[in-house]
């Protein structure tokens, strides 16, 4: 549902400011989402003063700067730190992105750093996306067949067939396409949302799989494919550069294709 | 009250409707075809001189009767396509979402057969 109202403790407030050592003359100011649910206050923004001079050069650089040297109760998510785990998925200066491939360099004034848009926050720059992994456990992201599995070699595909899963395969499920989706917002209890479509797709166009029909059975939906309005902020934001608002048009494509 | 549904028995609900493929279709289909009628009625009529008699008579010419009725019929079906898609977006109660949408279905029959029927009158004159 639209929500026009908010609900309580979600007014954002102004929180500490967290000076730069003294000396320090390459500063760059981060103000970062906090929110603790165990202390019953509502969130604010933080804004730590960090010394560039000393700092790697991506936002996730300066984040763990902040959480080693100047602030140890800020939470984050992260682990890779190359753009491959999708951990450290966030809202950086208004967009969703991966902090460790973002640059800071990039960023005009200061570096606004928020959870994922409109998920519950576990705490500051943590969210909660069971409902969005559950959503790609329901598209039932494996292999599913009838025929029974050659004996004595795997499952050939043609080199142009594989070539399909390309733009697909490379899914991180970051959760920045589907969190920045307006009708993943008012409806992600009933949409299934960008990543989740995506993948869907990654197994329909996979001519090694024997499930496409049931899969797409399970894709007719008004609510679980169809809220999709190519608002296109999936494809804007993924940091892989892939594109799910085309995902989600190809399977709408065969969806009509099959009954004409 | 505690929550002991999984997460995916949530994502699961009742299941894929399926449908939503046809009107996803119809709805790209009434876009279309509303494009050449709107240009044939618009500019057609802003090519008569405003006066009861003139209007008239252009109406009860059979392509201007033909292509009104089917301007008015793609108009009103679409609209009732579109509003749907609105209401399933924003109206989030159960209850609230199937009363909004069935009195916008039933306003887009109501609009629509007032305007085929006022159309159809003028052109035979009963």
């Amino acid at each position: 549902m639209a929500e026009f109202t908010l609900p309580a403790n979600s007014v954002v407030k102004q929180g500490k400011l967290y000076k730069a050592t003294d000396g320090a003359t390459n500063i760059k100011r981060f103000v970062i989402y906090r929110y603790d649910p165990d202390s019953g206050d509502n969130p604010c923004t933080d804004t730590y003063e960090v010394d560039m001079d000393s700092c790697g050069p991506m936002v996730l650089d300066a984040l763990l700067k902040i959480k080693d040297e100047m602030d140890a109760t800020l939470s984050l998510r992260r682990s890779c730190r190359e753009g491959i785990c999708g951990s450290c998925s966030m809202n950086i200066d208004g967009t969703n992105t991966l902090a460790c491939t973002q640059s800071i360099s990039t960023i005009k004034g200061d570096v606004k750093v928020y959870p994922l848009p409109h998920q519950p926050v576990v705490k500051d720059l943590v969210s909660d996306l069971t409902n969005f992994y559950a959503q790609y456990a329901s598209v039932e992201p494996w292999m599913k067949t009838d025929s029974a599995t050659p004996p004595d070699r795997e499952r050939l595909q043609s080199r142009e067939d594989r070539e399909k899963l390309d733009g697909l395969y490379e899914c991180i499920l970051c959760a920045c396409c589907s969190t920045s989706c307006p009708s993943y917002w008012w409806n992600s209890d009933r949409y299934l949302g960008p990543a989740a479509l995506l993948n869907a797709y990654r197994w329909i166009v996979d001519s090694r799989d024997e499930a496409a029909g049931e899969r797409l059975d399970e894709l007719e939906d008004p609510f679980k494919l169809y809220r999709c309005h190519t608002i296109m902020n999936c494809t804007k934001v993924c940091p892989k550069s892939l594109n799910p608002a085309r995902a989600i048009a190809e399977t709408r494509k065969l969806l009509v294709q099959r009954k004409m | 009250m505690s929550d002991l549904r999984t997460p995916l028995s949530k994502v699961k609900g009742l299941g894929s409707a399926k449908e939503g493929t046809t009107h996803f279709w119809r709805q790209r289909m009434t876009a279309l075809l509303l494009i050449p009628l709107v240009l044939l009625i618009g500019f057609s009529l802003a090519a008569l001189p405003v006066d009861y008699a003139t209007l008239t008579s252009w109406i009860q010419r059979p392509w201007v009767l033909v292509a009104l009725v089917l301007l008015i019929v793609v108009t009103f079906y679409h609209a009732q396509l579109g509003l749907q898609v609105v209401i399933e977006d924003y109206v989030s109660s159960h209850s609230r979402r199937t009363v909004s949408l069935v009195i916008s279905n039933l306003s887009c029959l109501l609009l629509g057969t007032i305007g085929v029927v006022s159309v159809l009158k003028i052109s035979f004159g009963v």
